[in-house]
């Protein structure tokens, strides 16, 4: 998949799918985001530090649930894309997504 | 002037359990924390969340653990300096160190540790443009001190348990508590929700949903806000407007402290005691880094652990310490109590 880091450069990331791991500790594992303004709340819903702005594939991520919507809802830089990554496990399905990461705070 | 042995920056697990470590040393420690509360992220963001890795504790609700933390360390009766910020750090001519909050509370200690978790937890505020003006004025971000909005008129806005726990509280306290929220949903534990939902049916608490507070009113101190609601815009009498948007932490004025900063988390000695770049002054914790640093609380446990041997041995260089266990030989508390193992009994049985 594609990430966008906070400074506009894009990489092309290859992450396990056997690990369960989900975007946000992708993003966190390959250094992409400075360490303190990623996973704030380490993956609970809780911080919208993970917040990304799904470019492309999102038709293949699973639907937010309500816990996702509702941060979200309280969250800035919010846009139509914004899903959260912490919310977004890695499986074969999402295989050729392209987020951007979001400003934080 | 309050004074200790450490001063221990940040009131959150590792902070309050080296209050133990340091009571076994005979050492009195003093804690800041920009949070009305102790118990840092666990109170403050995940209370109620069960925690698997705590040694010994198949499961431990968060807010449960940080009680047990705090009856760990009663008989070594430390201070607390609540919802104020440590601003500066000076080490003086004598050596020790002296830290004054954004009130003005000045904290002199012999040794600092810094367990400031993932940093100072400010609160959101709402994009409202006068809101600066009302700060301490009406506008409150945090509730310390409830009593305070007795009689009261309160504008509460948020949609999360902070918001919910505290429209239940003040209920029974404020003359009027008013909930706002952007949205039509709570989110929140599922006994607060039904609660403010009674609370609403039953008239103690007015629900205005989905709607935004988007301006505030009065002469040098609240007297209305304004609302936005479907279209809409009226405004609410109030006395108190206090907006729970969630916290975000921030490294703050730790940063301007002259620490070695990596990443967010400031530079300890590679596992050795956890000083800092500043001799005298540690950081343990969440907050700390070093090669292989991992940010759990029990590693937190045991920085706290080793920084407390190494201030005790800087503060009596000479003497030998002798690592004595507890089961052996107690626990005596600042306050003159003694924990200790029963005796076993010696008798011949007939």
């Amino acid at each position: 998949m594609k990430i966008t880091d906070r400074n506009g450069e894009t990489h092309e990331v290859v992450a396990p799918t056997d690990m369960s791991m989900n975007l946000m500790e992708v993003i966190r594992s390959y250094e992409l985001a400075e360490e303190g303004t990623i996973g704030v709340c380490g993956g609970m819903a809780m911080c919208a530090s993970c917040q990304v702005y799904v470019l492309e594939g999102s038709e293949k991520l699973v639907e937010m649930g309500d816990e996702e919507d509702a941060m979200l809802s309280e969250a800035f830089y919010v846009q139509d894309n914004s899903r959260l990554g912490c919310q977004i496990h890695i499986t074969e399905e999402i295989d050729g997504l392209e987020v951007a990461i979001a400003p934080y705070p | 002037m309050i004074t200790s042995d450490i001063l221990i920056i940040g009131a959150g697990p590792t902070g309050l359990f080296a209050v133990f470590e340091a009571g076994l040393l005979k050492m009195k420690c003093h804690l800041i924390d920009a949070l009305p509360q102790p118990g840092g992220q666990l109170t403050e963001l995940y209370p109620k969340k069960p925690i698997f890795d705590i040694p010994g504790f198949p499961s431990i609700n968060a807010g449960d653990l940080v009680d047990n933390l705090m009856e760990q360390i009663k008989q070594f009766q430390p201070g607390f300096t609540l919802g104020e910020t440590a601003q500066t750090l000076t080490k003086l001519e004598d050596g020790t160190f002296e830290v004054v909050t954004n009130k003005g509370t000045v904290h002199r200690a012999k040794a600092v540790a810094i367990a400031g978790g993932l940093g100072t937890f400010e609160p959101r505020k709402p994009t409202i443009n006068n809101i600066g003006d009302y700060e301490e004025k009406g506008v409150e971000y945090f509730v310390k001190e409830p009593e305070h909005f007795r009689n009261k008129k309160v504008v509460i806005a948020g949609g999360g348990d902070s918001a919910l726990d505290w429209s239940i509280f003040l209920a029974n306290i404020a003359s009027e508590v008013t909930l706002i929220h952007r949205r039509n949903e709570f989110r929140g534990a599922l006994d607060s929700v039904e609660k403010v939902q009674a609370l609403k049916d039953q008239g103690k608490i007015r629900l205005v949903t989905p709607a935004e507070v988007t301006g505030i009113k009065g002469e040098g101190q609240v007297s209305a806000i304004t609302v936005e609601k479907e279209g809409e815009t009226f405004d609410i009498e109030t006395d108190y407007f206090i907006p729970l948007f969630g916290l975000t932490p921030k490294l703050g004025d730790l940063a301007n402290w002259g620490l070695e900063i990596e990443k967010n988390a400031i530079v300890v000695n590679n596992a050795l005691d956890y000083q800092t770049n500043i001799p005298g002054v540690y950081a343990i914790g969440d907050i700390n880094t070093y090669p292989g640093k991992l940010k759990l609380i029990l590693c937190g446990f045991h920085e706290a652990t080793l920084m407390c041997q190494s201030v005790y041995n800087m503060l009596n260089p000479g003497k030998k310490y002798v690592l004595k266990y507890t089961t052996v030989s107690g626990v005596d508390g600042f306050d003159g109590s003694r924990k200790e193992a029963e005796k076993a009994v010696v008798k011949k049985i007939d």
